[in-house]
């Protein structure tokens, strides 16, 4: 069976002069999938702006690489496994994992931290909603677990992400990771191949696993599809991130190649493009899990934890005496030869023969697009919704929805601690923060948002955006490099594909403003299942360099801060959690971002925090500014009184102004109240306001508004208990 | 100057950790040695937490099954001071130098995250400069940290003082007796869940408080400079 469409099979005719055989055709078909391909979105991927003084390779390798500054560069890449995931939780997210550490490791640095963007239908049931509720339970475990046991045992920490339940992902599910490497700016392998240098495949034997999983991720889920599922082994990860740092250390790799989607086919086929050389590889020796598997099946198997290494002949034996150290199994599986085809032989004879270049650059597809129905529909619809009368009560709901509460179950099955860098750690500040060995610090933060981008593809995207960039702001860091992952249906539906080309728009304009490249990206399409798409899931990752120690900025509000709030709140409710979650409302005005009016609000808080005015720092995004504060009371153990009349608005009613997610705002807690104010007030457009004060003794929350008038008034603890909620609900006793 | 061996077997991923406290916090010579390697010329071993073997079959008993393990059990018989750091501790008890078992959390999952222990014991190269029930803010992560040993066992670790380490206000794991940490009745080999070197700079410290935990290699430190008696 070949997965080539009629059309790519009589262009690859063409192009071969000749019909090609079955074998070829399995190659090609694997690397012309969606999933490999990216045969519907190149075209708009590569206008995002990729350029900036840091950047020192941008996106087109397994990672993007950032100078950090003496000397030392970072790496980052982003990948998700959804479709394995959405069958086989542990298998797909661990697969995940691994993954995306092969890629930092294929660029010469060590993976130094992982961070998870997740996204799951409702874990809480209605009467009628309970089976699938307890499916989505199901799926979140495992995919928590399976992160955890992969990255726990490979000594990766995961220090960051994010979460979100929606129903548009029931009986499916997005299983985001990034990883970030580091290393000094020579220890970057340089990618380049002579006549003559060897193929050497390392790590896991070849075996019937994973068995086109690019092709099966490239259509519609299919849940009967198992062999299409990857199996984890996180120790031999751990043996291969060891040796291979190793083996570029004593200076034996020429060029590095992780083994991914489409297996070796599209390993061999991209490498051998990418270095302009040819390939001639014999497929005999390779060590597999059974000596009966066809080369077709050998070609396009996705095992897991293996590498391609390009090296000298001269350094054979020392790549053996390093991987025979880690007892890793490796295999001689050809050289690099003149000219630019790959040549696939088994026992000596020829089985595939075709240009590299043609393999690896699938012929691009034209979509149409469409402005989806479904958004004239929910624009008829939409009415406002009422103010409700207890406030108390919609705040410690808001609390208390899972995407919003503490996700402490989650991240304290992660080792986030290991490598003895993490600063700032899960839960305590808006980004994580990581010690680095030149003397800086880095601040990372994943950003999505379903809901909103569902609404408005465009500035759904451009919030996240802004989101991912207050997050490292809040943290002390100046936002450097920008990583996308665009999660969308499938790309026939015009519906789906105008989604996706308002979300790069979005890209494209705000990094273009804000001058932050985008250094690596991923397109995920056919997130669908029989129910139909997900909604619009771009995942947004951002990079922050922190230059000094104090500048590093958490977000617990601490006795006798005075709180300031920065940027005024408009009626933006559309996507809202507060609306969705609280009041079962879809639709809605998604919350825009005006350009300049983040720039500068940004610009201001990280002027404060430099000067050490800022004593905790927030941004306000899901569930708004009421959301925001009581998390900071609650992460601090302290009360606050605030009074909601003096917050800068445009707000309709007072629940509006408490949980609308207007962009570009930030709360901030400071001890230099007079300092403070003067340096707000010296930018003429930055809107700002004194709302209230951290409490000494009295741990609770108190809102009024006008003249006194109480309107929220909390216990902390109370709080506490509401936020907590998933942690509850996951508990395995 | 004194050498401290950090034992790295296929899977450990703490030991470059705890050699760079060492050496850049501690100014201590300290070496990785490879688990096929001799640690002969050491005057002091620690076995790293981290996933030796990836954890399979149980946690740290395919490590101690290693070569590497009778030299070791050799020398802290003569007296050598070692200390096992969570994986480590599960090697320990794994080879019959530590008794007692680790089993999986009583939450029966994987857990990271900061608590307090209690030191009870300070007569152990690891806790000789700290004060008696000192209390120390240190993290741990680990899936099979729950100590569990038979009454027999317990009346002689508590008897002969032999719990160092008490979770404080907190128990994490469901360990009997809150024991984080137990020596064996010389004292010079300790095993302890907690990861000290997570612990041992103060901006790693959550609220930057303390780094308290260092101390635990100070007192190796001070131990192996003045062949302190802590007996």
């Amino acid at each position: 069976m070949s997965t080539l469409s009629d059309r790519e099979l009589r262009f690859l005719t063409r192009e071969l002069r000749r019909t090609p055989n079955q074998l070829e055709k399995d190659i090609v078909g694997a690397e012309w999938s969606e999933h490999c391909s990216y045969k519907s979105s190149k075209k708009f991927i590569k206008l995002l702006p990729s350029m900036g003084c840091r950047v020192v390779r941008g996106p087109g390798y397994d990672a993007g690489v950032l100078d950090m500054g003496n000397d030392h560069v970072l790496t980052i890449h982003i990948e998700s496994h959804n479709h394995p995931s959405s069958i086989e939780p542990y298998g797909g997210a661990a697969t995940g994992v691994g993954g995306v550490i092969r890629d930092i490791l294929a660029m010469g640095t060590r993976p130094i931290a992982l961070f998870d963007a997740l996204r799951f239908g409702h874990i809480i049931g209605d009467a009628g909603n309970i089976k699938s509720s307890s499916r989505s339970k199901w799926l979140l475990r495992n995919a928590v677990r399976g992160i955890a046991d992969y990255g726990n045992c490979v000594g990766v920490p995961t220090v960051g992400g994010e979460v979100e339940f929606d129903s548009s992902f029931e009986d499916y599910c997005l299983i985001d990771v990034a990883a970030i490497g580091f290393a000094r700016r020579d220890a970057l392998v340089s990618n380049a191949a002579d006549v003559g240098d060897l193929l050497v495949l390392v790590g896991n034997p070849t075996g019937r696993d994973g068995i086109r999983g690019a092709s099966f991720a490239s259509t519609k889920l299919d849940t009967d599809d198992r062999s299409a599922v990857q199996i984890p082994d996180p120790f031999l990860e751990k043996l291969l991130v060891e040796a291979t740092l190793e083996a570029i250390e004593k200076r034996c790799v020429k060029a590095l190649k992780d083994l991914g989607g489409g297996g070796l086919a599209c390993c061999l086929s991209e490498a051998s493009s990418d270095l302009r050389k040819g390939f001639d590889v014999e497929l005999q020796p390779l060590h597999v899990t059974n000596k009966s598997m066809l080369p077709s099946e050998i070609m396009i198997s996705e095992s897991q934890e293996r590498m391609l290494f390009i090296i000298d002949k001269l350094e054979s034996q020392n790549l053996k005496s390093i991987l025979n150290k880690y007892e890793i199994q490796y295999s001689i599986i050809g050289k690099v030869i003149e000219g630019y085809d790959l040549i696939i032989r088994f026992n000596g004879k020829i089985l595939a023969h075709m240009p590299s270049y043609l393999v690896s650059h699938a012929p691009l597809i034209q979509r149409k697009t469409k402005y989806p129905q479904y958004l004239r529909r929910l624009k008829k619809s939409f009415a406002t919704p009422k103010t409700p009368k207890d406030l108390n009560r919609a705040i410690l709901l808001m609390l208390s929805n899972p995407t919003i509460a503490s996700k402490g179950w989650i991240y304290q099955q992660y080792d986030s601690e290991v490598g003895i860098r993490t600063v700032i750690k899960p839960g305590q500040g808006d980004s994580s923060v990581l010690k680095l060995e030149n003397g800086k610090y880095v601040s990372m933060k994943l950003d999505g948002n379903s809901k909103q981008c569902y609404l408005n593809p465009y500035q759904g995207t451009l919030g996240c955006l802004s989101e991912a960039c207050r997050n490292v702001i809040c943290t002390g860091g100046a936002p450097i490099a920008i990583v996308d992952h665009l999660q969308f249906g499938a790309p026939e539906n015009p519906e789906v594909f105008w989604g996706f080309k308002q979300s790069v728009r979005a890209l494209m304009q705000y990094c273009t403003f804000t001058k932050i490249p985008v250094v690596g990206g991923k397109v995920s399409l056919y997130n669908e299942t029989q129910k139909g798409p997900i909604k619009p899931s771009p995942i947004i990752g951002a990079v922050g360099l922190i230059d000094k120690e104090e500048w590093i900025t958490d977000s617990a509000l601490k006795p006798q801060d005075s709180i300031y709030i920065i940027g005024s709140t408009d009626n933006e409710l559309g996507g809202s959690e507060y609306y969705e979650y609280y009041h079962h409302v879809v639709g809605g005005e998604v919350p825009d971002v005006n350009f300049s009016v983040d720039k500068a609000n940004g610009d201001v808080v990280s002027r404060l925090i430099r000067r050490g005015l800022v004593n905790c720092a927030h941004d306000c995004s899901k569930g708004g500014l009421g959301v925001a504060l009581a998390e900071m009371a609650i992460q601090g153990g302290v009360g606050f009184e605030v009074n909601l009349g003096q917050v800068p608005n445009r707000c309709s009613s007072v629940d509006n102004l408490l949980f609308s997610e207007t962009n570009s705002r930030y709360v901030i807690g400071t001890r230099q109240p007079a300092l403070a104010e003067k340096a707000l007030s010296r930018t003429d457009s930055v809107m700002f306001a004194h709302i209230g004060y951290a409490t000494q003794g009295k741990s609770s929350v108190r809102f009024t508004i006008g003249k006194d008038e109480t309107i929220i008034d909390i216990p902390v603890k109370e709080l506490i208990q509401s936020f907590e909620v998933l942690n509850r609900l996951m508990d395995n006793r | 100057m004194n050498n401290i061996g950090i034992v790295v077997f296929p899977g450990t991923n703490c030991d470059h950790d705890v050699q760079s406290v060492l050496t850049r916090v501690l100014n201590i010579n300290a070496e990785l040695v490879w688990h096929t390697k001799s640690v002969a010329k050491y005057d002091a071993i620690i076995i790293p937490g981290g996933f030796s073997y990836g954890d399979r079959l149980r946690a740290g008993v395919i490590a101690s099954r290693s070569p590497i393990i009778a030299e070791i059990k050799r020398m802290a018989g003569d007296g050598l001071p070692v200390l096992g750091i969570c994986n480590g501790f599960q090697i320990l008890i794994e080879c019959g130098l530590l008794p007692g078992a680790l089993v999986t959390n009583s939450a029966l999952s994987f857990i990271c995250r900061w608590t307090s222990v209690e030191v009870l014991s300070i007569r152990t190269p690891f806790t000789c400069q700290f004060q008696k029930n000192q209390k120390i803010r240190i993290p741990i992560a680990h899936g099979e940290g729950r100590y569990l040993a038979n009454t027999q066992i317990m009346k002689e670790l508590i008897n002969k003082n032999r719990i160092i380490l008490r979770y404080h206000e907190d128990d994490p794991n469901g360990s009997s007796g809150l024991i984080a940490g137990v020596s064996n009745e010389e004292g010079n080999v300790l095993g302890i869940m907690p990861h000290p070197e997570r612990a041992s700079e103060t901006i790693l410290v959550p609220d930057r408080s303390s780094n308290e935990a260092v101390t635990i290699f100070h007192s190796l430190l001070a131990y192996l400079s003045k062949k302190f008696e802590y007996y």
